[in-house]
């Protein structure tokens, strides 16, 4: 896993790898891992299938390359802990 | 690859707007409604571009009613039910100022009841956002005026056998001049009532649908609160469907949207007009 990948996801424990190709830039995602109750929002109403829950039941972009930027993750985030990489 | 496109909103709005000792992760139930509802009202507040000091958010004691806790307004987080009238002052002292009322079910149609409907009934120019969970979440799931028939919580636990007030149809018949009604699904509709709401001058509504997984949802069977939410979006009608819709078809639907305007006169403009004609020339 790259560098920026070990910085996206500071705070979950193990780490599911995600196959993202970092020289297509950063993740879309970033997500404050210390914020997120693991409540499954995200994962569930992603309709691009972005996340993959880790151990803790907390977001991971297992498929990053079909994240389209709907918004729908993060105005649906009740702890507010998702914003875009691409502002 | 599509990641690299602009997304169709900013995404990190809300970090200008909390305060500085962020007391993040906040204290609601993992998936709790309340959090989507105060997204939406920092977007709604984002594009309206007010400052924090224009604004004031006044609340009373609940879940819902912790929302000042986070943000960083003037702000009053005031005594269960009361917050209205302490709004009411803010807002005749200073009527410069955007005076926002959060509050849940308990807190404004059981103990703050007749607070609410004075407020509606004055058009005041305050906006209510009412998040409605059906139940008192802080204190452990008793029931509230918006508990329904049957229901189940902890006060109830052979059904309730009251009818429940329905905020919206309250706050039109007592005088509202906006009153809607959006869900937590419907994250992006209730920013724009939000926006709506405190642009209108006079007393607006706005009913927040919510969840309390915790308490309703376990009590009645609901399921989690990703569950709860999903619910919202089966049940929801825009308001535009629902009209052409019979009363059986609309049973235990959530007509949402814009659902009543008037353009009453506010009280404060009012207040004026009779302190400008006998002022001492
Ligand atoms: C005068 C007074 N009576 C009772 C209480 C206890 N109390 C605190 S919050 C609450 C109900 C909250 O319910 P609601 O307003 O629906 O908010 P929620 O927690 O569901 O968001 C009650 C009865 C209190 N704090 N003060
Ligand atoms: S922005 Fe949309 S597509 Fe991208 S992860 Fe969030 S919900 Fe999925
Ligand atoms: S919606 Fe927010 S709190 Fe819930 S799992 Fe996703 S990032 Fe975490
Ligand atoms: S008790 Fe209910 S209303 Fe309160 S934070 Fe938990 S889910 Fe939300």
């Amino acid at each position: 896993m790259s560098e920026t990948a070990q910085s996206e996801n500071t705070g979950s424990k193990p780490k599911a790898q995600s196959k993202y190709d970092y020289s297509k830039g950063p993740l879309p995602l970033n997500i404050n891992m210390s914020w997120c109750k693991a409540c499954n929002i995200c994962i569930a109403l992603c309709p691009q299938q972005v996340f993959e829950p880790d151990r803790d039941g907390k977001p991971i972009q297992a498929r990053a390359e079909n994240c389209t930027q709907c918004t729908i993750c993060w105005v649906h985030c009740p702890d507010l802990a998702i914003t875009s990489n691409y502002k | 690859m599509t990641t690299a496109t602009k997304p169709k909103q900013k995404s990190d709005v809300f970090h200008q707007y909390l305060r500085p000792k962020k007391k993040f992760p906040n204290v609601w139930c993992p998936g709790c409604g309340i959090g989507i509802v105060m997204g939406a009202f920092i977007r709604a507040i984002d594009k309206l571009g007010l400052s924090k000091d224009e604004v004031v958010l006044v609340s009373g004691i609940g879940c819902s009613s912790r929302f000042p806790v986070y943000l960083d307004f003037n702000s009053l987080h005031t005594t269960h039910g009361r917050a209205l009238p302490f709004a009411t002052g803010v807002k005749f002292s200073r009527p410069d100022l955007k005076v926002i009322v959060i509050t849940g079910d308990g807190d404004a149609l059981a103990i703050g009841g007749n607070h609410f409907i004075h407020a509606c009934r004055r058009n005041i120019d305050i906006t209510a956002i009412l998040i409605n969970n059906h139940i008192y979440g802080m204190t452990g799931g008793q029931g509230s005026p918006t508990t329904p028939s049957e229901a189940f919580s902890t006060t109830t636990p052979y059904g309730n056998v009251e009818k429940h007030f329905e905020p919206c149809d309250l706050a039109a018949a007592a005088g509202a001049s906006y009153v809607a009604r959006g869900t937590v699904y419907h994250a992006v509709q209730l920013e724009k009532a939000i926006t709506q709401a405190i642009e209108n001058r006079g007393f607006s509504l706005v009913e927040a649908i919510s969840n309390c997984h915790t308490y309703f949802g376990r009590l009645n069977r609901k399921g989690d609160g990703l569950a709860m939410i999903q619910s919202f979006k089966d049940r929801a009608v825009p308001v535009a469907r629902a009209g052409k819709m019979s009363e059986e078809e609309l049973e235990d639907k959530l007509v949402i949207g814009k659902l009543h305007t008037t353009g009453a006169t506010e009280f404060c403009d009012e207040y004026q007009k009779v302190i400008d004609a006998h002022k001492e020339k």
